[in-house]
């Protein structure tokens, strides 16, 4: 080790990096392969340590995968919120409230940025557990011909001859094993950094700052407002109904007069769309109806009223 | 003789293709060392096509020793650096 580093530094500037990382990478080799004493023992010890690796990396795929999982779940989670943005976005403009449009929308791009972060990551780690995999089949591959190779040595050779084949595959193994934990070493640490920060969007989502109302019944401010003039014009609509009925005196000229006969005509096709795509219930029935007990017998199966909040979790 | 991509596998490259190597690797070692990072990911990516494009694949299963070591595609200057002064880069 240290003739290497010395002839390291001496020749460097003739070397180039290629070389130079080579006698890194055997210096290594030679400073284990110094400590043996019986050279069969190294075979054994060798050995060992790469069945060692081998599960080392193993794990190293699956963590990576753990994290690329994760980060997966925060993207869907983010999705969500973004789309529920820009839904509130569009509800908010049909009521003619701008303002509560474009805080919804700072919000959606707020979302959308975390988002575009984490696609970016994703692909990172997606990258990195591919590359262990491999690494991982080329390493198998190798210890399965250094175990092979070492019984042949161990069988044909006495110890003193063994000792330049032993060498050979020891050192050719070990470079791998310098590679291989290399690449779990780099796996090991972007993993780290993606896990950070991931934690920090846990976190962000939590605080409310991109408005999370995935995971609960809280309600955020937006869905709020839209709900209360929502509610309020139904009020209004409740009243001038009410207004209606009075000045007019005649509940036939009302919209219920009509369904009277012909509900089933009119309803049918305006439930089906309903059923389909839109997320928000135009006002229930009853409100119209509530005088005219006739009217109970026709209710909306209730495989055609639209499945509330499910719909959109899923998507 | 045998060149090496971390974390990709070895090659066996003609030594005729050893010049081109050596003046690409002179770059690579120059823009290290004026910490050039433009000069160094196209002096790295241009000897890891070189080597792809020269080097046969060594079988998966052989255990030979690289005659040159090249750092992984995506390995950052500073980390080429590391793996040259420090040997705490390369585990085990």
């Amino acid at each position: 080790m240290v003739a290497a580093k010395k002839l390291m530094k001496g020749t460097a500037a003739r070397m180039g990096v290629m070389k130079r990382v080579q006698l890194v990478f055997k210096a290594k080799a030679n400073k284990a392969l110094d400590k043996m004493e019986d050279p069969r023992e190294t075979l054994d010890y060798s050995y060992q340590r790469q069945l060692e690796l081998l599960t080392k990396v193993r794990r190293g795929v699956a963590d990576v995968a753990t994290s690329r999982k994760r980060v997966e779940l925060q993207m869907n989670q983010l999705q969500q919120q973004a789309n529920k943005l820009e839904d509130q976005a569009r509800k908010a403009l049909g009521m003619g409230r701008e303002d509560l449009a474009r805080s919804a929308l700072e919000r959606k791009a707020s979302a959308q940025s975390q988002l575009n972060d984490l696609q970016a990551q994703y692909a990172q780690l997606q990258a990195e557990e591919e590359k262990l995999t491999v690494a991982s089949q080329r390493l198998q591959a190798k210890v399965d011909a250094f175990r092979t190779r070492k019984e042949t040595i161990k069988a044909t050779y006495t110890a003193a001859e063994a000792q330049t084949r032993i060498n050979e595959a020891f050192t050719g193994i070990s470079e791998e094993m310098g590679d291989v934990g290399m690449a779990i070493q780099r796996a090991e640490d972007k993993t780290a950094q993606m896990q950070a920060r991931a934690g920090a969007i846990d976190e962000l989502m939590a605080s409310g700052a991109l408005d999370d109302a995935v995971g609960g019944d809280r309600r955020d401010d937006i869905q709020n407002e839209l709900d209360m003039m929502s509610a309020s014009s139904d009020v209004e609509r409740e009243l001038s109904r009410l207004k209606g009925e009075i000045t007019a005196g005649a509940p036939k000229q009302l919209e219920g007069g009509a369904n009277g006969n012909s509900q089933a005509a009119p309803q049918a096709p305006q439930s089906q769309g309903q059923g389909q795509g839109t997320q928000y219930a135009p006002p229930p029935p009853e409100q119209g109806q509530g005088t005219q007990p006739t009217q109970q017998a026709q209710p909306v199966p209730a495989s055609d009223l639209p499945a509330e909040p499910q719909d959109r979790e899923g998507s | 003789m045998i060149v090496r991509i971390l974390g990709e596998g070895q090659f066996d490259i003609d030594d005729a293709a050893t010049s081109e190597l050596n003046r690409l690797d002179t770059q690579l070692e120059a823009a290290v060392n004026r910490n050039d990072a433009a000069a160094f990911t196209a002096a790295l990516q241009g000897l890891l096509d070189q080597v792809r494009a020269q080097g046969s694949p060594l079988p998966v299963d052989s255990l030979e020793e690289s005659d040159l070591i090249l750092p992984p595609q995506d390995a950052s200057m500073d980390e080429v650096r590391r793996m040259l002064t420090d040997e705490g880069l390369i585990p085990g």
